[in-house]
């Protein structure tokens, strides 16, 4: 089993979700992040003062998938989230060891 | 005072208008200064108004109407002898009027301009002022600056034999509802405050951005609202004096405004909602002196005259270093003077005030009265306020520790959060709290597996 975390940012969730959701993925957890890259900060201006935000809204998505699946989870989420421009974001997978289901105790992939 | 016969029109309207001016401090001026703030002194800062409004209030009623609109104590102008006032007991008498309005009715009106003056002061303390030490300051201060300075400003001797303050009298500056005695002075105070109380940690080096601007632009708006009562109100009575100061209210401010905007898009390359609602509260202080004796026409021209010098001073306090937080200074300090002094100049004979400005022919003689009208005020609520800042810095303190400041002082002043964003955890009951053993009474939980790691037997 694979976790896989995309930053991503968060006008693009909507797309992504919904991409997931046709692909069969039947759960994901949603956080929301600040960070920044390549892209860095924005500016803002209040009475004349001008503030550099480093870090900008982001959100966090979490998925556990089955080995099978994570190549084509990632490609789907890339595809959905890419605009093309500075700051779209990065995924990763990292293996996971177990996982349960808290309500049955079902473990690994019968968890997912 | 003259008697007149009770108008019960000018009644409504002032009593009306003294509401209005209440709405003011709560919750406009709380409004818009506790979205100014960061998250972390939202409720500090807004707390700093309701308290202002329940000492002054108390204040007023005990003493202050008596020192500010007793007879002058020696003829000399400069105080109040608040004997006959003290309770406010006499003026319960139908007979107590002034002009065509109980006294009573002014004495509401006037005690909601005592606790927005005071409370204006606030916006420059933001986040590092021992709510303790705010008491006592602005007690004081309303006690030795707000009441003599508006005995000064506000105080109009008459036929009975009745003697007022030396500003309104002898000096006769034209200050209709307070250019000086609430924004100059309160400016002034908010400057020597800041002097003494120091900056806030990363001042200058740490983005310090209004936690909420919808809360600054609905504060703005109600201030907007309120000023006809401070201001259209200020003509005690319902009249052609009370229109004029209301149309001219409105052009003013919306002048300034559009100053204020103009200024940011060519400074900063953008019209920022900050801006719109600092340029509404600039031109409201701008035209407060001078809503009673300028045209239509003149008030727009204060309006972004005031609006546009507001938007460039407040920037000064990054070059001077000095940390008022909020901007006071830079559009109460700055805008009153404004205000005043442009009486000088734009003052219409053909407005209520009947008097002639330098563009309109009356030469220098209305212009020397308001700049030494606004610069007494000035030096005076400065020294006194960094007298008494300085004082009670060594007396009590002024400042919250640096671990609080930096843990934000709603929690440590306070102990409240102003939102609730992240509700997990916690229980009834802190330490030493009642409620505390009913919250904590044992569950029976039986832990039914013991940890296996090594070395966890016991």
């Amino acid at each position: 089993m694979k976790l896989i975390t995309a930053i991503i940012k968060p006008h693009q969730l909507d797309q992504v979700k919904d991409a997931l959701e046709r692909f069969g993925i039947s759960g994901m957890t949603l956080s929301e992040a600040s960070g920044y890259g390549r892209q860095k900060g924005h500016s803002e201006v209040y009475r004349g003062a001008e503030y550099t935000v480093d870090f900008v809204p982001k959100v966090r998505l979490e998925v556990l998938v089955d080995d099978l699946d994570a190549e084509n989870v990632i490609n789907l989420i890339v595809g959905q989230a890419r605009t093309g421009r500075i700051g779209d974001g990065k995924v990763w997978s990292v293996p996971v060891d177990d996982v349960v289901r808290v309500r049955t105790g079902d473990r690994g992939t019968d968890a997912l | 005072m003259t008697y007149l016969e009770l108008d019960t029109g000018d009644t409504a309207w002032v009593l009306i208008s003294a509401a209005l001016v209440l709405m003011m401090t709560v919750p406009a001026l709380a409004l818009f200064y506790g979205g100014m703030t960061r998250a972390k002194g939202v409720l500090n800062m807004m707390m700093m108004s309701f308290i202002s409004l329940a000492t002054i209030g108390v204040l007023w009623v005990l003493f202050g109407y008596g020192l500010t609109f007793g007879n002058s104590v020696g003829g000399l102008g400069l105080l109040g002898d608040p004997s006959g006032f003290i309770g406010l007991g006499a003026l319960m008498n139908p007979e107590a009027m002034t002009g065509t309005i109980p006294t009573m009715s002014f004495v509401a009106f006037q005690a909601a301009f005592a606790i927005i003056a005071t409370a204006l002061i606030s916006g420059a303390v933001a986040d590092r002022m021992k709510f303790s030490a705010w008491v006592v300051f602005s007690v004081l201060w309303a006690i030795v600056v707000y009441f003599p300075v508006a005995h000064w400003v506000f105080n109009f001797s008459d036929d009975t034999g009745h003697v007022g303050g030396w500003i309104a009298n002898r000096i006769e500056a034209l200050d209709f509802a307070g250019g000086t005695a609430i924004h100059i002075n309160a400016g002034a105070a908010a400057l020597a405050l800041v002097l003494v109380l120091g900056k806030r940690q990363g001042f200058g080096r740490e983005p310090m951005r209004p936690h909420n601007l919808p809360a600054v632009m609905t504060g703005a708006a109600l201030l907007f609202i309120g000023w006809f009562g401070f201001n259209a109100g200020s003509a005690l009575g319902a009249n052609t004096l009370a229109a004029v100061a209301f149309v001219n209210t409105v052009a003013a401010t919306a002048a300034a405004v559009i100053g204020w905007l103009v200024v940011e898009r060519i400074r900063d390359g953008h019209a920022t909602s900050l801006g719109a609602a600092s340029g509404i509260v600039a031109g409201l202080v701008g035209i407060t002196p001078a809503a009673n004796s300028v045209s239509p026409l003149g008030a727009i021209g204060l309006g972004v005259v005031v609006g546009a010098l507001c938007a460039l001073a407040v920037g000064l306090k990054y070059r001077l270093g000095y940390d008022d937080s909020l901007d006071v200074v830079g559009v109460h300090l700055v805008g009153g003077l404004v205000g005043t002094i442009l009486i000088g100049f734009l003052a219409d004979p053909a407005s209520p005030a009947g008097v002639a400005g330098l563009f309109f022919g009356g030469g220098f003689d209305q212009l020397w009265r308001q700049v030494v009208g606004a610069v007494a005020v000035l030096v005076f609520s400065f020294v006194v306020s960094l007298i008494l800042a300085k004082v009670l810095d060594l007396v009590m303190g002024l400042r919250v520790d640096a671990d609080a400041e930096r843990a934000g002082i709603d929690l440590t002043e306070h102990a409240e959060a102003g939102y609730d964003l992240n509700p997990i955890g916690g229980r009834l009951g802190g330490a030493g709290s009642a409620l505390a053993t009913a919250a904590t009474t044992p569950v029976d939980v039986a832990p039914d597996v013991a940890p296996q790691t090594e070395g966890a037997d016991q």
